[in-house]
């Protein structure tokens, strides 16, 4: 990620009326969304914007739901709010998938991500993050975001595709353009999209010649609903999909999560003293630190929580804001990490959850397990700034932090 | 006294969150593809109704269902 906002984006004119008039680009947004969501939810369930050609968003979980689990009226074929609806050029199955094409698109994808292939993985990023932290350690304070959490995600998805860790930069690099410069600039997202497929096309082809034991084996040995195995273009399409949902979503969550343990040492000391509940607290990071906002397009007129939708606008699919909804949580807006009941819709609701939630969460139990057992005393810089990403995954880009105890 | 409880993941609702599998493993077992089943036929042993309970309260698709026998 860069690491000044970047400046040649068109502007978006700032928000005057968050009901009638959102954007979530609005630098307000990105630095705190809750009191905005608050406002569009006392509301109404369902507001509407003109920007991004029209677009709808669903503020209570109730809303959310009813969206995710309506495939005939809500496609996904379009899974990001953007300024422009270009022809769809680069799909991703099984996420810009539709019934009947998903379910076969998904299965091929779901073995590999089940808890136990994820036990196989664990020591693996147990080791990235140790290597990490050895870097920074003697420092006494680092950005945990550009130091630890932007690089374990991405280091673990190389290992199982089989890749050199030593790309992720690359990795990174295109994640950032298509998933932040992208949703105003079409060139640079359409060539971060083409210089990703021609480096897969280039892995596909090397595989062909000797086959390796990874997951882009495995993808490409894989037999479509048809009994044939998938064509290169399915494969490079997955292969997409598993670098642009795997990296910067659990890196966000990873680093909500140590800038809220940075900034409350009881949950923090807790943790130290109860490690068998990180799991459960872990659960309750994701819910109210969702990073991932999905998008859905209008195919017909319908209904939502009473309120008309109309077909041709875009849906932001706001699941962190469902997760922050009292309506379905109590106290939904405090960190409550032995919550006992968390239905938080983080990875998603219906058959698009989110493939890849198991990985998602080793990833995030180990980042922080390894983490405080390294640096159980840490704080936020008050001489730096924690900056948060901009667009349709959330989570801290600049996290400036202090190791040992405050004087 | 209360009956014997009995759970029962329905197929149609499970997504594969694993949330049942992770908070009580005693209780349900993932398939290939990640999605719940319960163990074998669903009885709950002695002791272990809360975990039954913590399982349904956890699942985001509401697709466990806990009955007293």
């Amino acid at each position: 990620m860069s690491d000044s906002p970047p400046s040649y984006l068109p502007e978006h004119p700032p928000v005057n009326d968050w009901i009638n008039d959102f954007d979530h680009t609005d630098p307000r947004w990105t630095e705190n969304p809750y009191p905005i969501w608050e406002e569009m939810r006392a509301a109404s369930p369902v507001v509407h914007t003109d920007r991004f050609l029209g677009c709808y968003m669903p503020t209570t979980y109730e809303a959310v739901k009813e969206i995710s689990y309506d495939t005939t009226h809500f496609s996904s074929r379009r899974v990001i709010v953007r300024d422009v609806r270009p022809e769809i050029t680069a799909k991703a199955p099984p996420i810009t998938s539709d019934p009947p094409e998903h379910k076969p698109a998904k299965q091929l994808l779901l073995p590999p991500f089940t808890p136990d292939a994820m036990k196989k993985l664990e020591p693996r990023v147990r080791a990235i993050c140790n290597e990490l932290i050895d870097e920074f350690i003697a420092d006494g304070k680092c950005d945990a975001a550009a130091s630890y959490t932007k690089h374990i995600p991405v280091r673990a998805i190389a290992h199982m595709l089989g890749i050199d860790e030593k790309d992720s930069d690359l990795f990174i690099k295109w994640i950032h353009e298509i998933l932040e410069v992208g949703i105003k600039d079409d060139a640079t997202l359409m060539r971060a999209v083409h210089e990703m497929t021609a480096y897969f096309a280039g892995h596909i082809e090397a595989r062909k010649k000797k086959p390796t034991d990874d997951l882009i084996t495995t993808l490409m040995n894989a037999k479509g609903p048809d009994g044939k195995p998938l064509d290169d273009g399915h494969v490079l399409g997955s292969l997409r999909l598993l670098l642009i949902a795997g990296i910067d979503t659990t890196w966000s969550a990873i680093g909500a999560s140590l800038w809220h343990l940075a900034k409350t040492p009881s949950d923090r000391e807790r943790l130290l003293r109860e490690p068998e509940l990180m799991p459960i607290a872990i659960e309750e990071f994701l819910r109210a630190y969702s990073p991932v906002t999905m998008a859905r397009e209008v195919m017909q007129d319908t209904t939502i929580s009473g309120c008309p939708v109309k077909k041709n606008n875009m849906v932001l699919l706001s699941f962190p804001a469902a997760n922050r909804d009292p309506a379905m949580f109590p106290d939904a807006d405090k960190v409550v990490i032995d919550r006992k009941e968390n239905r938080h819709a983080a990875f998603g609701l219906g058959i698009h959850r989110c493939v890849g939630s198991n990985l998602a969460r080793m990833e995030m139990i180990v980042a922080i397990e390894e983490w405080l057992k390294r640096i159980p005393e840490f704080r936020l810089d008050p001489a730096g700034k924690t900056r948060w990403s901009e667009g349709t995954v959330r989570g801290p880009r600049q996290l400036p932090v202090l190791f040992g105890k405050a004087n | 006294m209360s009956g014997k409880l009995k759970i029962h993941v329905d197929q149609d609702k499970c997504q594969g969150h694993a949330r049942c599998k992770a908070l009580a493993p005693e209780l349900f077992e993932l398939d290939e593809f990640g999605n719940a089943h319960e163990i074998g036929d669903g009885t709950v042993p002695a002791g272990l109704e809360d975990k039954a309970y913590l399982a349904k309260s956890n699942c985001p698709e509401i697709a466990i269902e806990v009955t007293e026998e």
